[in-house]
């Protein structure tokens, strides 16, 4: 492995996540028509759940301690 | 106006550019100072993911779906997650097999299976010929757009153009051009091609660059922001449901599925497998690439809604293809270098996906279909010519054009087809039959190789059946009464509808079927059979990758004989004798060996052969290929499983060294402590014997004193002489006491005394001993006085030993009393557990110092006023030693000048008799 297991398996979990935020049925809860600053609220979750993950990802990637 | 002139330099002046960068990136590699060594260029060259189907059919996908494009680009950010796993693994294990494309790492995985490394290329390019046809397809379309401008058309079709005036013909043969100059410079055992892979991150540069260019364009100058793109579309109400998550978005099942389907493309893809594994610089990229590629997909995502709902705004309903948006829109508002940049773009984007997926096509079509069939034909005695390198090459070049000839052969003849349009889905469906044999056979050592060429047929099958031909038919190649009544009219087997399986979209239906068929086959097929010695060694390479560190891990699993000059010839025929040469001198300064000469033939040498052989031929035809010049000894699976049983014996032993060597050193503590009470002992031994021979010397001098002198004195009158008889006769008797003290203790300590427990009445025990000591307490006038009660209860105990205790106990108390009204008490008391004893006396006492040593083997309170001791030193240690061996304790407790009292105690019978003494 690259590095510590703990990052490893810190990904494994955010996949999971991932998983979960972008299926149904929490998906389904932003399926309505309100408007979050002018943008669709679906298209607001998605792409701020899908920034969040990233941002995580280089969280732990870029973590220094294990 | 744009002449067709202008925008075709453009097109050739840009190729013409990749040309440069990648001439220039292999130039720096091969001065050794590479420019695409770092996670940036591996993360921009990942992104070849996104071709013009992003560029262009993203917007076209989000004008009728909404929403619905995304999950192609969610799929690969949930499956970067999981890279740390599953890329990683599959880099190690390719470096350290030399394995060079999608094709081989499946064949060598199931035992260097020639026959799966053929079906998976088979399918592979029957799976992604078409997706390159789309990519000429859209340079093609967006060129007679460009060629509109400034109008504006509703689609730009020239499939009707005969192809030698088609300027996506040149295009496609200039891609072809490209990629032989740099995707087969040389035969080379890794592989990699620096130059390609600089010249793909640079478009990955250009067409995200391009992108988001238009997107801002569209969203900040033709509208007022994202918020005002959205407001206007709601007013529109075609618009409004696109707007929504499960209106035009299509259902949850289709998100899953696209979003599924996706993940496996991203490594299973052949264009992926090229950039992320086999172009791989240093596994350490990959940590970056984690996070960075994701980063870039959503980069090139933020703008797709904006310029789909502004393009179908701007433009009346069904005028313009929404495919073109990020073209016609920026052409409408007379933008045309932005125009001209967004061209550049999608060029790019088409362009990096077909010169990648040609390379990776050519090599699996070379490696796992040509060259095995080719070797095996016996009349062409290929396995006899000496240099085979340039007959590799050809057949990569040829491969190569072959390809894009017959990609642009579909685009040509398929042209707007239906079957075109949706093959972008529908390949991600046919590579996706990878992931079973791919994934299970990472993580799981049980797959065969039989499984999984069963699953992948099986997994083909229905994908042919219900995904490509049925597009045949909507294209109108097929009849569609194909698709409405199902083959010979058989209801059940209509394509897209399998055994009624109704409400899903074609993809969802088709990923699920296969993936049943695929996986059950897979895994089924694979618990019917043991695995064969092949299987199960390459099994555990690929599994256990981690664990086999060294390079030459895998000649574990070979044993054989072969020469050194056969090795170095045969590697020579595919990489060339100079580099043969080159190679088996790394091969010897690896080794720590001066030269080649003295390179020993041994099975690491020939598993580092067979690796090189194996990255310019594949996997299987490697092992063919060493096998003809190599006499190999094939191994059975038993040894196999003993090789692997050793290596993890071995494991297993080392940890029980360790456990032992703990163990060792408590133990080595333990030793040390006990040697240091030995010692103590042996001092003590010695001390003993010391003592015993000065205390048998006493008697025995005066013994031989006066033996002397009754024998040098025969005169001595008759009172004398029978004085001094009386002194040996004591002194004889003091000498006997002594030693059968002696060897009563030592009888005793060492457990060899007899014992003869019964139960005794204490009452009678010290009777005994006070009539057998009543003489001497009578000589020297000493009162006795008696505390016995008339019943005490009965204990356990040696009635003889007992008595010797008291005896010894009354004499020494007796010794000790030299005062005028000297005075002894005895006295017996029952407590609750025990009887007690007490003999007090009211004699010199004994000083604290003394009480700690008395009970010690041969000390004696010698300092007495009475002179020369009396004992021999023995009597306290055996009566301690009597006592404790019925359960009990003696001690003292004295005053100096007030007396001592010796107490013991027996213990009770448990439960027995407890009244107390009257």
């Amino acid at each position: 492995m690259i590095g510590p297991n703990l990052k490893g398996q810190r990904l494994v979990a955010l996949f999971l996540l991932g998983c979960l935020l972008f299926n149904f049925p929490l998906l389904s809860l932003f399926a309505g028509t309100g408007r979050i600053w002018g943008i669709p609220l679906i298209y607001f979750y998605v792409f701020a759940a899908w920034i969040s993950i990233i941002a995580l990802m280089a969280l732990i990637i870029e973590r220094k301690d294990p | 106006m744009l002449s067709g002139a202008l925008i075709v330099a453009l097109s050739f002046a840009y190729v013409g550019l990749l040309f440069a960068i990648a001439y220039y990136g292999d130039k720096r590699a091969d001065a050794g100072r590479s420019i695409i060594a770092n996670p940036y260029i591996y993360t921009l060259s990942l992104a070849v993911y996104c071709t013009s189907w992003t560029f262009y059919g993203s917007v076209g996908r989000a004008a009728t779906s909404g929403i619905g494009f995304l999950p192609i680009y969610l799929g690969p950010t949930l499956m970067a997650a999981l890279w740390w796993y599953v890329l990683l693994k599959m880099i190690r294990i390719s470096k350290a097999h030399r394995i060079t494309s999608i094709a081989d790492f499946i064949g060598s995985r199931y035992g260097k299976s020639h026959l799966l490394g053929g079906l998976v290329t088979i399918i592979a390019v029957l799976g992604i010929v078409p997706y390159i046809a789309l990519q000429l397809k859209a340079i093609s379309a967006s060129f007679s757009t460009m060629l509109q401008y400034p109008g504006v058309v509703a689609s730009g079709s020239t499939a009707s153009l005969p192809f030698l005036q088609d300027n996506t013909f040149y295009i496609a043969m200039l891609l072809a051009a490209f990629t032989i100059l740099f995707g087969t410079r040389h035969l080379d055992a890794t592989e990699r091609h620096e130059g390609l892979v600089a010249a793909i991150a640079f478009e990955s540069v250009v067409k995200l660059v391009a992108f988001i260019a238009v997107g801002i364009f569209v969203t900040y100058g033709m509208f007022d922001g994202f918020g005002d793109v959205f407001a206007k579309a709601a007013a529109v109400p075609e618009l409004n449901a696109l707007l929504v998550q499960g209106g035009a978005a299509g259902n949850y099942t289709t998100w899953a599925s696209l979003t599924v389907l996706s993940m496996l493309a991203i490594i299973l893809l052949p264009r992926q497998f090229q950039v992320a594994v086999v172009e791989n610089v240093n596994e350490r990229h990959l940590n970056k690439a984690i996070w960075l590629f994701p980063l870039y997909l959503f980069a090139i995502n933020i703008f797709v809604l904006p310029i789909a709902l502004g393009g179908l705004m701007h433009f009346p309903v069904g005028t313009v293809d929404a495919d073109t948006f990020v073209l016609t829109l920026p052409m409408s508002e007379q933008k045309t270098w932005l125009a001209l940049l967004a061209f550049v773009g999608g060029l790019s984007a088409a362009t990096g996906m077909v010169i990648v997926e040609t390379i990776a096509l050519s090599t699996m079509v070379c490696n796992d279909l040509v060259m095995p069939i080719l070797l095996r034909w016996k009349f062409l005695r290929l396995t006899e010519s000496p240099d085979l390198s340039g007959l590799l090459l050809g057949i990569r070049r040829s491969a190569i054009v072959v390809v894009l000839v017959l990609g642009y052969g579909y685009f040509y003849l398929a042209g707007e087809a239906y079957a075109l349009v949706s093959i972008g889905l529908i390949s991600f469906t046919a590579v996706a039959q990878f992931a079973p044999a791919m994934i299970g056979g990472l993580f799981w050592k049980g797959g065969t190789r039989l499984g999984a060429l069963c699953g992948l047929s099986a997994g083909f099958m229905v994908w042919l059946y219900s995904l490509l031909l049925p597009s045949f038919a909507k294209s109108g190649w097929l009849p569609i009464t194909f698709l409405t009544d199902g083959i010979m009219g058989f209801d059940l087997l209509k394509p897209q509808q399998l055994f009624g399986l109704d409400g899903l979209d074609e993809i969802s239906h088709c990923l699920f079927w296969s993936m049943i068929v695929n996986v059950g086959s897979y895994v089924g097929v694979s618990l019917w059979r043991r695995p064969t010695a092949a299987e199960h060694s390459q099994a555990n390479l690929f599994v256990d990758v981690f664990r086999h560190v060294s390079p030459g891990s895998g000649s574990r699993f070979w044993r054989g004989s072969a020469t050194v000059a056969d090795l170095q010839t045969l590697l020579g025929r595919f990489i060339g004798p100079e580099r043969a040469n080159e190679s088996f001198s790394a091969y010897a300064r690896s080794q720590g060996i001066a030269g080649i000469e003295q390179v020993s033939a041994n099975a690491v040498l020939v598993h580092y052969v067979e690796s090189q052989i194996a990255g310019a031929i594949g996997s299987a035809s490697a092992r063919d290929m060493v096998a003809s010049v190599v006499v190999e000894e094939p191994l059975a699976l038993d040894e196999v499983m003993a090789i692997i049983d050793e290596a993890s014996q071995a494991l297993a032993y080392s940890r029980q060294l360790e456990e032992k060597s703990r163990e060792l050193e408590a133990a080595t503590n333990e030793l040390r402590g006990a040697n240091q009470r030995l010692q103590e002992l042996d001092r003590l031994k010695d001390d003993f014997i010391s003592t015993v021979t000065h205390e048998l010397r006493t008697p025995l001098t005066s013994i031989r004193a006066f033996s002397e002198i009754l024998s040098d004195n025969p005169q001595l009158d008759p009172q004398q002489r029978s004085k001094f008889l009386g002194i040996i006769t004591r002194e004889s008797e003091r000498l006997t006491r002594l030693i059968n003290q002696v060897l009563d203790l030592s009888k005793i300590e060492s457990g060899a005394a007899d014992w003869h427990p019964s139960e005794v009445d204490m009452r009678e025990v010290l009777e005994d001993a006070v009539a057998a000591v009543s003489q001497i307490y009578k000589d020297r006038n000493i009162a006795l006085e008696l505390g016995i009660p008339q019943h005490p209860p009965l204990v356990m105990a040696d009635r003889d030993r007992i008595t010797q205790v008291a005896l010894n106990l009354l004499s020494n108390a007796a010794n000790f009393c030299d005062k005028p009204d000297s005075r002894v008490s005895i006295t017996l008391m029952a407590e609750t557990t025990a009887l007690r004893v007490e003999v007090e006396d009211n004699g010199i006492g004994i000083s604290p110092a003394d009480q700690a040593v008395i009970f010690e083997k041969f000390r004696q309170v010698s300092d007495t006023a009475a002179g020369k001791p009396r004992g021999s030193g023995l009597g306290l240690a055996i009566s301690r030693e009597i006592i404790h061996h019925f359960g009990g304790r003696l001690w003292v407790e004295s005053v100096p000048g007030h007396g001592a009292k010796f107490s013991f105690t027996l213990p009770l019978p448990r439960g027995g008799t407890s009244f107390l003494a009257a």
